[in-house]
């Protein structure tokens, strides 16, 4: 009774103490708005902004990791204002103003993954917590992309995925962290697959060498529904060692089946000496079923190419990206590319240039380096004018949906570069799947 | 019946090249007592002498065209081969027989360099354990295909088959039967042959020719060979070489059929080891029969028939054969007795 003679009581009292809680809770916010820019692994407070770029020095693909090093290297160049600024003058929309990243120049350090998944980790990580990379980006393998992107999300570090092609990447082992913007085997069997009918006809019994190794498992799955739904089908799937060398025993039973198609689901070397070698048979030179003896090689690299020689010839396949694309971004890319080092850009250049440059581009849209508001910046992004016509990172699995280029190994080459010609761009919404088919979970934003 | 007819081909093709890189890590052994772990990158260094050769045959004159532009907007390279320029027809002739024409530049090349190696690193590890002969040339392999990879690169170089040889043989044809039935590549018959003349001359080389009887004495007995004045050493140095001119006239004329990249000695090394062991240690004939066994084993396993009783049996077979040769006659199938018995 006297609290409420002297005007205090439970209710004054509760609607003071909400009244605190709220000011305690909401005003430190309003007054520090854009504070958490602060609290973040690596924040270069004001000085240079350090990307990691984790390739392949040494190893079987380092060949490829030294052309997304160069490409990483031409992207910071143009980042910073330097050069004649390639892909930032065709980007659409673009927050790039060849400035660096919010005003910070650009820098980087580089890692090397030899292709494992062990040394790729490695080397991400001392990036990370040594040298201060506040992205890892790069790589040419999915096992190694899965491995890094792992760490990644642990770190709290945005990982923009070089080449990995496995369904895997943005299916079963996505992560909020990671990014990738290399299609997969999905979207190649999409796209391969109306070509194959278009050329081959629909009445195709198919045979399968396939790498064992889990690339190859979801390229095989992916090819296989992908031409029994266009009314092929399929002799024998055979599983072949990696690294390989000699595939003879796995090609002469070949001569002797039913199957009139011959599809290598094989990557790098073992691509080139399986196609080599069954060049080397004669199954091109053999009918079956009346029909000519075909051989498909469903992922094509023109690094990897060249180590095919003559043998690529006429021979079907599908692409991330080519050089001989004509859109105004992909000629600004090949003419900066060209004119630095000589030679047109590989497909691995070009996603590592392009991520670069969306990574950069996707800071001065959230206006902050704190990696969850640049991963929501990327969420959903739609663009433009960086070849393969427009081009979305879907927020459901963080992978990128674009025209998909299936190519044919050039008959009639003018130059040594000049090893694929593109047969169709294939429309993105052909290739588009739903992100729930291949599960996973990306993960929380906030990392502790 | 055709099915296995082809397999055995492509297990004596496969076991030339097993017999041929085991034939020189067996001369190695057998004169020096050296186990060499570096021969694999001889089969290397050999396959990127026909690289080399072709890089060179193929050197380029580059005029820079007035007219047109690259797609990167810098001048037009145009560009014709010198041989060509130099040499006319003939030039095209080199040109499309470099891989055969590379043996040239093969003899010399691993002959200096097996010398250089034996002489340089190899020489001072005779008395050391066999555990420090196989460190130090597995670092040298190591080192050998860094340098390598530095001058050529990571990605595999493709050596043309010359035309006159590319296509099949209809093998099936020439015993009556019908066409198609049993076709097999030329340039593979003609590794086969070219494997087994090799052979056949290195056997030669040993058996009729007063320096071969020397070898031969000195493998049976060094010391009683040295009591008669002989320099023995400088014989064994001299194999070493010839050794090394084996294994890389293994890997020159591979080339077209395994587009060779830096890792390809290395991929051999495991396999030659294998067959050597199984062969017996030292001997010969041992490393030549079980080069071509071992190869039309591992072909014969990997057909269908075979994997469908006993999956992944194309996988072990090599290894699964070198465990019981060496639980059941330790010493290999020609070996001499008492060599790893002990």
């Amino acid at each position: 009774m006297s609290n409420i003679k002297n005007g205090v009581n439970r209710r004054k009292v509760l609607k003071g103490a909400t009244a605190g809680i709220i000011t305690a809770g909401v005003a430190p916010t309003i007054f520090t708005k854009g504070a958490w820019a602060q609290e973040f692994r690596n924040d270069p407070k004001g000085g240079d902004v350090i990307l990691g770029f984790n390739v392949p020095q040494t190893g079987p693909y380092s060949d490829e990791g030294a052309d997304e090093l160069r490409a990483y290297t031409l992207a910071v160049k143009h980042l910073n204002g330097e050069g004649d600024g390639g892909m930032l003058n065709t980007m659409q929309p673009s927050n790039l103003k060849g400035n660096g990243i919010l005003g910070q120049k650009v820098t980087y350090v580089t890692g090397d993954t030899q292709t494992k998944s062990d040394a790729a980790r490695d080397s991400a990580r001392r990036m990370i917590e040594r040298d201060g990379a506040l992205i890892i980006t790069g790589g040419s393998s999915s096992g190694v992309a899965v491995a890094v992107q792992a760490l990644c999300q642990e770190m709290g570090t945005i990982f923009m995925a070089g080449l990995t092609h496995s369904d895997d990447t943005t299916g079963k082992d996505k992560k909020r962290y990671g990014f990738r913007h290399f299609f997969n085997t999905y979207m190649t069997g999409a796209a391969l697959a109306p070509v194959l009918k278009d050329e081959y006809g629909s009445d195709r019994v198919a045979y399968h060498l396939t790498s064992d190794y889990n690339w190859g498992y979801t390229q095989q799955r992916a090819i296989k529904d992908a031409t029994e739904a266009i009314g092929w089908k399929t002799e024998k799937t055979v599983l072949t060692p990696v690294g390989q060398g000699d595939f003879s025993q796995y090609i002469t039973p070949i001569l002797n089946s039913g199957a009139d198609v011959v599809i290598l689901n094989h990557y790098g070397k073992d691509m080139v000496n399986s196609l080599t070698q069954s060049i080397q048979f004669g199954l091109r030179d053999r009918q079956k079923n009346g029909k000519n003896i075909e051989i498909v090689v469903p992922l094509f690299s023109r690094l990897m190419a060249q180590g095919a020689g003559d043998n690529i010839k006429g021979i079907l396949g599908s692409t991330n990206w080519n050089w001989s694309l004509q859109d105004e971004g992909s000629k600004a890319f090949v003419k900066s590319f060209g004119a630095e080092y000589g030679f047109p850009p590989s497909m691995a250049a070009h996603t590592c240039y392009v991520q670069t440059l969306l990574y950069a581009d996707a800071c001065e849209r959230a206006g902050t380096l704190y990696p969850p508001e640049v991963i929501r910046a990327l969420e959903g992004h739609l663009f433009d004018g960086m070849g393969n016509g427009p081009t979305e990172y879907r927020a459901e699995d963080h992978q990128c949906f674009k025209d998909v280029l299936v190519v044919r190994g050039n008959a009639n080459p003018t130059s040594q570069f000049d090893l694929l010609e593109v047969v169709q761009e294939v429309p993105r919404a052909q290739v588009e799947y739903d992100a729930s088919i291949f599960g996973g979970e990306l993960g929380p934003y906030e990392v502790s | 019946m055709e099915a296995i007819i082809l397999q055995v081909l492509n297990g004596l093709d496969k076991g030339g090249a097993y017999a041929l890189i085991a034939l020189g890590l067996t001369l190695v052994f057998g004169t020096l007592g050296v186990v060499n772990f570096a021969h694999g990158a001889l089969f290397m260094i050999g396959a990127f002498c026909a690289v080399t050769f072709r890089k060179l045959i193929t050197l380029e004159q580059v005029v820079l065209s007035k007219t047109e532009l690259s797609p990167w907007g810098t001048p037009l390279e145009i560009r014709t081969p010198y041989a060509q320029q130099w040499f006319g027809d003939f030039g095209n002739v080199l040109i499309d027989y470099s891989v055969p024409f590379s043996l040239l530049l093969a003899i010399p090349v691993m002959l200096l360099l097996g010398i250089a190696m034996e002489r340089g690193i190899i020489k001072h590890f005779y008395k050391r354990p066999h555990a420090e002969q196989i460190l130090v040339t597995f670092g040298l392999a190591i080192v050998l295909q860094e340098i390598v990879r530095t001058f050529f690169g990571a990605n595999p170089n493709p050596q043309p088959i010359p035309q006159s040889l590319q296509g099949v043989a209809e093998l099936g044809v020439m015993v009556g039967m019908a066409k198609n039935t049993i076709t097999y590549p030329i340039w593979r018959l003609v590794y086969l042959f070219f494997s087994l003349s090799v052979i056949a001359s290195v056997f030669a080389f040993l058996k009729f020719t007063t320096f071969g009887l020397v070898v031969r004495a000195g493998m049976s007995d060094r010391e009683t060979v040295s009591m008669l004045g002989i320099n023995i050493d400088k014989r064994f140095t001299i194999m070493f070489g010839i050794a090394a001119i084996v294994t890389g006239f293994a890997g020159v004329m591979y080339t077209p059929i395994l587009p060779p990249d830096y890792t390809i000695g290395m991929d051999f090394l495991v396999l030659t080891f294998i067959v050597v062991v199984v062969g017996g240690m030292g001997s010969l004939p041992g490393a030549v029969l079980a080069g071509f066994m071992l190869g039309v084993l591992q072909s014969l396993a990997s057909m269908t028939e075979v994997k469908d009783i006993i999956p992944g049996i194309d996988q072990i077979i090599i290894y699964l054969i070198a465990v019981i040769v060496l639980l059941v006659r330790p010493r290999g199938l020609f070996g001499k007795r008492g060599m790893m018995e002990n």
